[in-house]
């Protein structure tokens, strides 16, 4: 058994065997959002937060982050009636199409603002390279990445 | 106002039950209107991501008038019903415009053809072109006409004196008013009208405007449901290995240990695959990695990728010795022709076999109980696939429910059933439902592929630099039929191909033959200009002149390109244009070849004549898409054989565009007047030749086989000028 502390509830987990925190975090923890993509940490579709940083959780053996803070796509909304900052900036930009690799997508980028609220298109691309879009909407990524950086920069001048 | 015949007979009675709930009246077998004055439009195809239940549901409320805050969606059950008889008709007809006196009896031909093929596909780029133009909106305008007179007959007025805006039918002259939802149930007994009178452009208040999707919201949350998320109360999961080289079968299996890990169920030999069911998908991906299986060997197991290569070339020869090429078109006298041109250009062209790599790996949950069988997953075809796992279980269609989720990119993928039936097999060995998810390796080894192909081409020019002959060989034709002909103007052509035998299986891939034959055409007009010594834009321009719709195109991207404006050293701009899926799309690509011959794609200007953009952002999305796509495809996609077998299995050897290679793309949509043209394949056959034509632009090499990895593109190799 592995204690695992995702968006500050507590989960007991079958974790035998190297088991990745992402079938836990899916099949044990009941969370879906988080996606399996392509099992080692090319596609960046599994990507959660730990203790604030992003990681893939395809190749994270659940026992390893045993007692950290895991934040998956479930816990970045302060609260349930309102979206973060980024998630809205998702959807005024109308970014996603299928949908599938969003939630990684959204995970790097809220660790991407938290330790840079103001990045060059260059930062953009380096934080980003590790997140696969096969709907390829990547002008749409970037530019929700700045819209929300925007509502990050003004919100922080009031 | 236009005029569309309706098909005779209202088939909501037989619906109703599907798909509606208490309170609510079905109008029609495509919408519904609840008391608190909500109208739901009910879509037949699947959501991967191209807006269809969003564009769809637009194209019914702006016939019907109706308040788009007040509008909703519901996905069509897999029912016969629903059978997509526009879209068939479509991809049967090749066009969507009959003459309006064939329409009643071509319906109701088309109609009972699909309802027997079992066929309600999301695929063709046809969801708005066919359901869109001949169900929903015709089924939006019935309804308000219904509405109209039910109104009229509660009143005791003329219809003609009622107006409708938002949801509510207005009586100006007594200022008396009555919403949709009021009205519904009445309307609902008054006969459909046979010509339902549709608005024309002009008319328009909802479409062409860009609503906000009705899916996104979920997609940022992580609440959206895709196929690999479903859960069925006491499911197991289960993973598979597939016999690596096609056609091979399982020759033994150890089943001894594996059996004994922590929570593996059941390991089941499948004949040409091995499942192994557990309590989660890592301990039955352990089991199965752990597995000693032996497959037999096969006459396919020596095949490499340069054999089938070589064996296309060969099968093109014989052929073409024994009169045998099948004949694609055929117009003037090529011989002739060929002998009077002044200079005559050749060229072969070489395409990989690709795969899909959709975002989510297939997979499918089953559950196989009392005489029935339920299936969750994300299907283009969810009607297929019920009337293929009934076939399969030799169940009654009504035995079999599909509930069909949300698909992680389909690109044609999720047209087929394989690992549906897979999930069924396994399923129907268990007592409770199993959950099958393919590994990323086994999604990419055991697609079914975009056809690998050569082309010979030959064309001969006059003194002028004209073509007046045009001689096309291929491999293989698939669909649409037309994907091979070329839109200039040359008086003779000759255009041909073989059909060899293939081991590898094929499948339908974004844009289908398109993507080949955008990059052949493409590559090789270009080929004709240049030895024309003449702007490649131009001689398009000037083989182009009978057709207005490209002549405007053209002049599009040119000007939004700034195609003749100076570019820097190692720099080019290479052009390409074709009309597929209703759509004519140019795409003007800006790359940079440095010395140690790596392309980077600054910038793509895309240019399309959409006949009516439904709703223009989820057009230039699927612009977006297409185009990155079809880069992926062209700098690095390659899928290749060896012994028999896929080589490649994950993103690290079969890897696509990330952000850091996407170009700006910056699109500009024609509203032509024409009807809607389709938008989630049409930018896909074009980038690779845009591209590739920009290489030879920047430095002067011909780039003949795809993908551009391939190719040595080093300072040290290129021609001096």
């Amino acid at each position: 058994m592995v204690n695992l502390i995702v968006n500050g509830a507590d989960f007991k987990v079958e974790a035998e065997n190297g088991m990745p925190l992402l079938w836990a975090i899916r099949e044990q923890c009941g969370l879906t959002g988080t996606k399996f993509g392509c099992g080692i940490a090319q596609c960046g579709a599994c990507t959660v937060h730990v203790d604030g940083r992003p990681v893939r959780s395809c190749i994270t053996p659940a026992s390893s982050v045993e007692g950290k803070q895991i934040t998956t796509i479930e816990g970045i909304a302060p609260d349930k009636d309102t979206l973060h900052i980024v998630q809205q900036a998702w959807i005024e930009e109308q970014t996603p199409q299928c949908g599938y690799c969003q939630s990684g997508q959204i995970m790097s980028a809220v660790a991407l603002l938290n330790e840079n609220p103001t990045p060059t298109d260059a930062e953009i691309d380096q934080a980003m390279s590790g997140n696969i879009c096969r709907c390829g909407m990547y002008c749409r990524i970037k530019s929700a990445i700045k819209n929300a950086s925007q509502t990050i920069q003004s919100a922080s001048t009031l | 106002m236009i005029g569309i015949a309706i098909r005779p007979g209202n088939r909501a009675s037989k619906v109703a039950g599907l798909i509606g709930k208490e309170g609510e009246t079905v109008m029609n077998i495509w919408l519904k209107i609840a008391p608190d004055n909500t109208v739901t439009a009910i879509i037949p195809h699947a959501e991967m991501g191209q807006g269809v239940h969003t564009a769809l549901a637009m194209m019914l409320a702006d016939e019907m008038d109706a308040d788009w805050s007040k509008v909703k969606f519901q996905e069509a059950p897999a029912a016969k019903e629903y059978a997509n008889y526009a879209v068939a008709k479509g991809f049967i007809a090749g066009n969507a415009d009959f003459p309006k006196f064939l329409e009643g009896t071509i319906d109701g031909i088309f109609l009972t053809a699909v309802k027997s093929m079992n066929f309600q596909i999301t695929g063709g780029s046809a969801s708005v072109r066919f359901t869109g133009q001949y169900a929903m909106r015709i089924a939006g305008a019935a309804a308000k006409s219904m509405l109209i007179q039910a109104a009229a007959d509660t009143w005791n007025v003329a219809p003609e004196e009622l107006r409708v805006d938002k949801s509510i039918i207005n009586h100006p002259s007594s200022k008396r008013s009555a919403t949709f939802g009021e009205l519904a149930e009445a309307a609902a007994k008054v006969k459909e009208p046979k010509q339902p009178e549709l608005k024309s452009q002009d008319e328009f208040t909802i479409m062409g405007t860009s609503k906000p999707r009705f899916d996104i919201p979920a997609k940022v949350t992580g609440e959206a449901k895709f196929g690999i998320d479903a859960v069925v109360p006491g499911m197991k999961y289960a993973t598979i290995k597939a016999a690596p080289v096609f056609g091979s079968k399982v020759k033994s299996v150890d089943t001894t240990i594996s059996i004994s890990q922590s929570g593996v169920k059941k390991i089941l030999n499948m004949g040409n695959a091995v499942a192994v069911v557990a309590d989660g998908y890592w301990q039955s991906k352990m089991a199965l990695d752990t597995l000693s299986i032996e497959f037999e060997t096969t006459e396919n197991d020596q095949i490499n990728q340069e054999d089938i290569f070589a064996g296309y070339r060969k099968a093109m020869d014989t052929a073409l010795s024994e009169g045998d090429l099948e004949k694609h078109l055929k117009s003037g006298d090529v011989k002739e022709a060929f002998e009077n041109a002044v200079n005559v250009i050749e060229a072969e062209y070489q395409l990989p076999f690709l795969a899909h790599a959709t975002m989510e790996p297939m997979n499918c949950t089953a559950w196989v109980h009392e005489g029935k069988c339920e299936l969750w997953c994300g299907s283009q075809n969810p009607l297929g696939v019920r009337a293929e796992i009934a076939e399969l279980l030799e169940m009654d269609l009504e035995n079999v429910t599909v509930h069909n989720q949300l698909l992680g990119g389909g690109f044609g993928r999720r047209s087929e059933t394989d690992v549906i039936k897979q999930a069924v097999l396994i399923a129907r060995e268990l007592d409770f439902p199993v959950k099958l998810i393919w590994s990323r390796e086994e999604d990419t080894q055991h697609d079914v592929y975009r056809e690998a192909t050569i082309s010979r081409m030959k064309a001969g020019l006059d003194e002028s630099g004209q073509p007046i002959a045009y001689d096309h060989q291929f491999i293989f034709k698939h669909h649409p039929p037309e994907a091979a002909d070329i839109p200039y103007d040359i008086p003779n052509q000759l255009i041909q191909y073989s059909s060899p035998k293939s081991f590898v299986p094929w499948g339908n891939w974004r844009s289908v033959d398109h993507s080949t034959h955008g990059f052949l055409t493409e590559s090789f007009i270009d080929e004709m200009a240049h030895a024309a010594k003449q702007d490649p834009l131009s001689y398009r321009r000037n083989l182009t002149k009978n057709d207005a719709r490209f002549q405007k195109v053209l002049d599009l991207v040119q000007e939004k390109s700034n195609w003749a404006s100076p570019l820097p050293a190692n720099w080019g701009r290479g052009i390409a244009i074709a009309q597929s899926f209703g759509s004519i799309v140019a795409e003007v690509a800006e790359v940079e070849v440095n010395v140690e011959g790596k392309v980077k794609v600054h910038r793509v200007v895309c240019a399309v004549d959409a006949g009516f953009a439904i709703h223009p952002d989820g057009f230039i999305a699927q612009m977006e898409s297409g185009i990155i796509y079809g880069l992926a495809a062209a700098m690095t996609g390659e899928i290749t054989i060896e012994n028999g077998a896929v080589v490649q299995g994950n993103f690290h050897d079969y890897p696509v565009t990330r952000m850091e290679d996407a170009p700006k793309i910056e699109t500009y949509i024609l509203n032509s007047g024409n009807p809607p043209g389709g938008a989630g394949e049409p930018s896909t056959p074009l980038i690779a030749p845009a591209v590739t034509n920009a290489i030879f632009n920047a430095i002067g090499i011909r780039v003949r086989q795809l993908p551009i990895s391939k190719n040595d593109l080093r300072l040290s190799i290129r021609p001096t000028t």
